[in-house]
């Protein structure tokens, strides 16, 4: 947007990564820390868009024939956006997968592991 | 309106960008501090939809529009499926504990907040974006896109449809009892 | 007209946006709950709905005044909208104790918000202000986008309401959404495919070109609907079926079955937190309506002819059709066929309502996935064989590369059903036989009853 840092935006970006990290700490719901990871690769993908905007705005309008360099940050997006839906298929079927076998989804407990 | 705070104008866009962005947080901070899954869902759903319009002014509509479809239209729904159905089986919900550590996590995590917003921000803050002109500002529409994803990025994108594929298989295999 | 709304200030352009948004379907509720009332008592043959209110006035008492005497008025059944809305307003609004209440407040306001929004970027008529949101290029991805969030209000208004029954209504009513979302998804992307363009405008220019795209006689005559395609009658007919499902209604009105779930998603809401869930239906119903008219039946054209061609090509009756074509659709008309388009939609939906029984929840999810879905990815692959066939050669070679692959597809289907067929599972086992034959193809042991004791 016209107007608006780049700090700004990245600043935003910045906020939601960290609480999502602060969320797949301190949370026993492994729900919501999946929710606390979606929230992270919205932040990056912010922030990917962010620069594609802002990169864009630093070139010049005869800089469109270099295309495909300049839409990079936009084809992350998409592919993050792709992997993160089948990421969260899988996941939430494990979690099912684990409430059937156990009668409970708290973190703590699913501790086979460790040594 | 030609204030300014430590050397950026205020502008009505920034004002409009302040109040979107301060909600997306307030969302945020609620998906980390609610302690029934289904508001911190709800508080996911409102953050991804204010994202998507922070998309459309950063010219990325076909992005925006496919943020609410992907994440408020299908992930969101699903985790309210998943949580719902857990809580159809007599769940009861998961009462947070105190925890010693549950402190240093949040005091780990501002610390890392602190440590690259001060060396990365004050970099940025004289960067500013002019307006597009009309030819440069169909970057995000849907013909730059297709016409990007189909030609240069053709391989990950089979990559990613083959990826998408095993997730559909995976999690089929997951959810049948008996196979 | 166009001139005059142009010069305004672009807020008020906005404002006149929003209202076009917002108040035909609020006006016209009201018509179509009357017009659902008295079309379903036609169909189930019931005397009732279809004509209350009728006022008859004495012949002989001196209440009344002299020229009313004996005189009959009949309101067509309009008293009973009146009173389902007064009985609706005044009623007890209960609200259960044990509920989340913010959540429980918020799921009607979150189920009304998509049923508005839906229609934004469907034009209304020629004219670029008759676009309610705006005429973006990216439309038809916002109409799924929209759509999508229908299912809030639904799951959040079960879940709210702490009961086993609402609960179960909106689980039943998320999977159902989902499951159809796919589908309507993939009709809409054959019509894309076909048109090259997300913008409903675009879809709209296409549809109003030559039909099939050949360039003589018989076919440059007739407008290029999406439904007189091979291609986009099939993707139509997919995408009726996932809007009812979409919208819960009869067939697919699981979530509200009365005899299982008692009323679905809304049963602990009475009153008018009620009635705000029912006007979100029957306001997407009409936002489905118009989205249907302009992506399949031509936009805002009354009838498939193109008469500003007729008249180009025939000079003999030039201004009778050029008088028609104004008349079809190029002239201030145009939102009132667009508006009359979307209640035959809505007609078609009270009829499939009349006709059909509700659907088992099995059934459902088999006609969503194995069907439905099969059938649209189906048609978007004929759709781009159509497109390469006519981008190497011609559309005469479009239409035959259209028939020969689906005469291919549909004998792959059948070889793959057949083979299929033999590991299918019996469903007799889970028949419920309402009479007492015993069921065929089964040996059942006929139990003599005991003799009674006398």
């Amino acid at each position: 947007m016209n107007g608006v840092p780049l700090a700004a935006y990245i600043g935003l970006g910045m906020i939601m990564f960290t609480t999502g990290v602060v969320g797949v700490i301190i949370r026993r719901n492994p729900i919501v820390i999946f929710m606390c990871i979606e929230l992270m690769l919205n932040s990056v993908n912010l922030t990917f868009l962010t620069f594609a905007r802002y990169q864009m705005a630093a070139r010049s309008s005869d800089a469109l024939g270099m295309q495909n360099s300049l839409m990079a940050g936009q084809m992350m997006v998409i592919f993050v956006m792709a992997v993160a839906a089948a990421e969260v298929a899988v996941g939430l079927g494990i979690i099912m997968a684990i409430y059937r076998l156990r009668d409970s989804v708290d973190i703590d407990e699913l501790n086979l592991l460790r040594g | 309106m030609n204030q300014s705070i430590g050397g950026v104008a205020i502008t009505p866009e920034l004002l409009l960008f302040g109040a979107v962005a301060g909600a997306a947080t307030l969302c945020a901070i609620g998906v980390v501090a609610f302690n029934n899954a289904i508001r911190s869902a709800l508080c996911l759903v409102v953050n991804f939809f204010l994202l998507a319009f922070l998309y459309f002014t950063l010219n990325a509509e076909m992005l925006g529009i496919t943020q609410v479809v992907v994440y408020t239209g299908a992930i969101m729904v699903l985790f309210l499926f998943v949580i719902m159905l857990l809580n159809l089986g007599g769940l009861s919900l998961l009462v947070e504990r105190r925890d010693p550590k549950k402190y240093l996590g949040i005091l780990l995590g501002c610390g890392m907040f602190v440590l690259l917003g001060s060396q990365l921000l004050p970099q940025l803050v004289s960067v500013n974006a002019k307006t597009l002109d009309p030819e440069m500002a169909k970057f995000g529409g849907p013909e730059a896109i297709g016409r990007t994803l189909f030609t240069t990025y053709v391989y990950p994108f089979e990559a990613v449809s083959i990826l998408l594929l095993i997730g559909i298989v995976g999690s089929i295999m997951l959810a049948k009892r008996r196979i | 007209m166009a001139d005059f709304v142009q010069h305004l200030h672009p807020v008020l352009q906005a404002l006149i946006r929003a209202v076009l948004l917002v108040v035909p379907s609020l006006l016209l509720l009201i018509v179509i709950i009357w017009w659902e009332r008295r079309l379903l008592g036609w169909m189930q043959d019931r005397i009732g709905p279809n004509r209350v209110g009728n006022i008859t006035f004495s012949r002989t008492s001196r209440l009344v005044p002299k020229f009313l005497h004996g005189k009959k008025f009949r309101l067509f059944g309009l008293m009973q909208p009146m009173a389902d809305f007064g009985k609706l307003l005044f009623k007890e609004d209960i609200t259960p104790s044990a509920i989340d209440r913010f959540i429980y407040f918020t799921a009607p306001a979150v189920a009304l918000f998509p049923a508005f929004a839906i229609g934004g970027t469907i034009p209304w008529g020629p004219y670029q202000y008759l676009t309610p949101v705006g005429d973006v290029n990216i439309g038809v991805l916002y109409i799924l986008a929209v759509s999508s969030l229908g299912v809030y209000g639904i799951v959040l208004a079960g879940y709210s309401a702490n009961n086993k029954f609402s609960l179960m209504g909106g689980l039943r009513s998320s999977a159902q959404l989902i499951s159809y979302e796919l589908a309507m998804g993939m009709s809409l992307a054959c019509i894309v495919l076909a048109t090259g363009s997300l913008k409903p405008t675009s879809i709209v220019a296409a549809e109003h070109g030559p039909l099939w795209g050949f360039n003589f006689a018989p076919f440059t005559w007739i407008e290029n609907w999406n439904v007189l395609t091979p291609t986009g009658l099939v993707a139509g007919l997919v995408f009726l079926i996932c809007m009812v499902a979409e919208t819960n209604r009869a067939p697919f009105d699981l979530p509200e079955a009365e005899n299982e779930l008692v009323a679905g998603y809304h049963t602990e809401y009475s009153s008018m937190k009620f009635a705000v869930f029912f006007m979100g239906e029957y306001a997407s119903m009409f936002a489905y309506g118009l989205i249907l008219s302009t992506l399949f039946l031509g936009g805002w054209h009354l009838v498939p002819i193109r008469f500003a061609y007729l008249a180009k090509a025939d000079s003999g009756f030039g201004d009778i059709w050029n008088v028609l074509d104004t008349l079809n659709g190029s002239s201030v008309l145009a939102p009132v066929w667009f508006v009359a388009k979307g209640l035959g939609v809505i007609t078609l939906y009270i009829w499939i309502r009349g006709t059909l029984p509700r659907l088992r929840y099995d059934q459902l999810m088999s006609l969503g996935w194995k069907s439905l879905l099969p059938l649209a990815v189906f048609n978007l692959i004929v759709v781009a064989i159509w497109i390469m066939a006519t981008k190497l050669s011609s559309p005469l070679m479009g239409w035959v590369a259209v028939a020969a692959s689906g005469v291919i597809l549909y004998a792959l289907y059948r070889t793959v059903n057949k083979l299929n067929s033999k590991n299918r599972v019996d469903l007799t086992s889970r028949t419920v036989f309402m009479v007492d034959e015993p069921p065929q193809g089964r040996e059942v042991e006929l139990v003599e009853p005991a003799p009674s004791v006398s």
